[in-house]
């Protein structure tokens, strides 16, 4: 993966904001920020030691084309999608979404970090919910306790106990999706025919634009 | 009855500002025939509300008192106060207006010697002031007002104030059996010269304008600096009546913003660089301002005036656009935010809160009763199509005062070659 970040960085050379345009989803927006801050102001995350560089300070970082400053960045796997910002910005721009498809193109030319909570929690959910078109929620939960290893995971488990049974009286946990016994949507291979095509689509459209196949 | 003379060579200038007295008296003193219609008791609008001028600092007293000079002296100008266009039919040349009109309570008997003010208990908001406080309800509107006649709230019309107002006039001034009425006009030409309203604050949500009490509009610090205004020209905070020794500009408030008003209102820069002359004055190096901005935008030759703010060290200048204003234990208002010159984080304290709100239209567009066209804002754009019927002055655009006055001379000079085409068609 490494190999698709020289890749890119040898095919846009010094056009960093040309990069994040053309790779990154919504990328295109990056050239309408007017640098007011107001989305770093309204970002509940900006107190988090992991806020490195606020929205408009990764916008800046973009525009001045510094490529390993931004990839490096934390900023944007904080974002909580609370759309503070998106709904503020007096230019319109998407911020919630431009940082989440910055995130995604970092994760794709391999340069996201190494066990990031946020894009741990991403995967997990994504690889649960599309297996049966329903997130088995006491699998979901297993996965993000024990993944700081087992006692970690028993401590926080134990910590949550009573919501849990709480849950389960009133009829919205079932344990039994501990073994897999879990709720399904009533197409699942409808489901599974759909989310491949999507893949297949956006697979196509990424190969595109990372200039490997599908060139005309 | 309220009689007007007008016919398809007369102008009619809809607006009472700054503006429309520019437009009218520019084409009165071309011999022109002009009916001016004000929705308020007064002449002046919004330009008599505010303490000085940028920027050379004077007073908007000064340039008033020289065009009610020249209306005074010109008798082809009709003055309808308290007065709103309600219809418009016809076409260029030959335009047919109805104007609805207020009943003031008050004749042309009145001398302003205030006996009516004395008698009367009852209190009103003062809307000249913003509503900052409280005047009797037989008011005049301002120091200056044009017509100077006092005015009867028609809230104690009927009432043993309005009984007392009427015995204590020495004059036989005061006619509460006064009513509303319609009259129709003809006009060849109409300028439309509706103005400006500040943005509504409280749409602003994250500002808390409404919720705070200690941020206000900088059209209400405006009163607050000026010695007829509610505190005497001492700058004062709401909450508890403190000296606002450290104040914020906050620039930007709704203009410039796709969610509030999309475009750059002109003035509002220059403003609050003009309002930290206030600060200043009021309390030397006391006072210090703050002015939170996106970039300053110093219109036309005003650059200089920007600079001498910018090297006074009592101005602090901070660029971010303030993202949040919270109150602590105090009652100060704070602000807070990221500083885009070094993106930290700051949770400022002051002692008072100025919103620069920008300017939208009073009227906007798709409000004026003619086929008009605008812009998305609602300002008046010019319309080939339409020949008769002309914007000036911030009814067109976000203009200052002085390009108010340029636009209304435009827009006065189109208004008389209409009506000279006219005149030649019926020779």
């Amino acid at each position: 993966m490494s190999d698709m970040n020289t890749q890119m960085a040898d095919r846009y050379k010094n056009n960093f904001l040309k990069e994040i345009e053309e790779q990154a989803e919504m990328g295109e927006w990056v050239k309408m920020c007017m640098q007011c801050g107001l989305c770093s102001g309204s970002c509940p995350t900006n107190f988090h030691t992991g806020w490195d560089h606020p929205p408009q300070e990764i916008f800046m970082l973009i525009r001045a084309g510094k490529r390993e400053e931004v990839l490096n960045a934390q900023g944007m796997y904080m974002c909580t999608s609370c759309y503070n910002c998106y709904v503020r910005c007096p230019r319109k721009v998407p911020v919630t979404h431009v940082m989440h498809g910055i995130a995604e193109y970092a994760y794709r030319i391999g340069r996201a970090p190494k066990n990031q909570p946020s894009m741990h929690l991403s995967k997990t959910f994504w690889t649960n919910a599309t297996k049966n078109g329903r997130v088995n929620e006491v699998q979901l939960t297993q996965s993000l306790y024990f993944k700081d290893g087992i006692g970690a995971g028993i401590k926080k488990a134990m910590e949550m106990q009573s919501v849990a049974l709480g849950l389960v009286k009133a009829g919205r946990l079932n344990l039994l999706e501990a073994v897999g016994i879990a709720h399904k949507c009533k197409d699942v291979k409808g489901i599974h025919a759909m989310l491949a095509k999507a893949e297949e689509l956006e697979a196509k459209n990424k190969a595109a634009k990372a200039g490997t196949t599908g060139k005309e | 009855m309220t009689s007007v003379v007008a016919t398809n060579q007369t102008i009619l200038v809809v607006g009472g500002g700054i503006s429309g007295m520019t437009a009218a008296l520019e084409a009165a003193e071309t011999g022109k025939q002009v009916v001016l219609v004000e929705k308020n008791p007064y002449l002046g609008g919004r330009t008599v509300q505010l303490y000085r001028y940028f920027p050379k600092m004077c007073h908007p007293t000064c340039g008033l008192e020289i065009n009610l000079r020249r209306l005074k002296a010109n008798p082809r100008i009709q003055v309808l106060t308290m007065a709103e266009v309600t219809g418009i039919t016809g076409d260029k040349g030959a335009y047919n207006i109805s104007v609805k009109l207020k009943p003031r309570y008050v004749n042309e008997n009145c001398t302003a010697c205030g006996e009516c003010g004395k008698a009367v208990k009852t209190e009103i908001d003062d809307a000249f002031n913003y509503n900052l406080g409280k005047i009797k309800a037989a008011y005049l509107p301002s120091s200056m007002a044009f017509p100077q006649r006092y005015v009867i709230d028609a809230s104690i019309v009927g009432g043993a104030c309005g009984a007392a107002a009427k015995a204590a006039c020495k004059y036989g001034a005061v006619d509460l059996d006064m009513q509303e009425e319609t009259v129709t006009l003809n006009a060849g030409a109409i300028v439309w010269a509706t103005g400006w309203q500040p943005y509504d604050a409280s749409k602003i949500v994250y500002y808390g304008y409404g919720r705070f009490k200690n941020v206000i509009s900088n059209v209400e610090f405006e009163r607050l600096a000026d010695p007829h205004g509610p505190t005497g020209g001492k700058i004062l905070r709401p909450s508890d009546g403190k000296e606002a020794r450290n104040v914020a500009f906050i620039q930007c408030a709704g203009s410039r913003d796709e969610n509030h008003l999309r475009h750059c209102s002109r003035f509002c820069c220059m403003g609050s660089l003009k309002q930290t002359h206030y600060v200043q004055e009021a309390f030397g190096d006391a006072g210090k301002s703050t002015i939170y901005y996106i970039d300053i935008r110093a219109i036309d030759r005003f650059e200089d005036f920007y600079q001498k703010v910018k090297a006074n060290p009592n101005v602090n200048f901070v660029k971010s656009k303030v993202a949040r204003i919270t109150e602590d234990k105090d009652g100060n208002p704070v602000c807070n935010g990221v500083n885009v010159e070094g993106y930290k984080r700051y949770a400022q304290a002051h002692d008072l809160v100025v919103l620069a709100l920008g300017m939208e239209p009073s009227v906007k567009g798709v409000q004026i009763p003619a086929e008009v066209m605008s812009d998305s804002s609602g300002f008046i754009m010019a319309d080939p199509a339409n020949a008769g019927i002309f914007g000036a002055g911030c009814a067109t655009n976000a203009l200052d005062v002085n390009r108010a006055v340029q636009s209304a001379t435009a827009a006065a000079l189109r208004a008389i070659q209409v009506v000279n085409k006219v005149a030649r068609a019926e020779a």
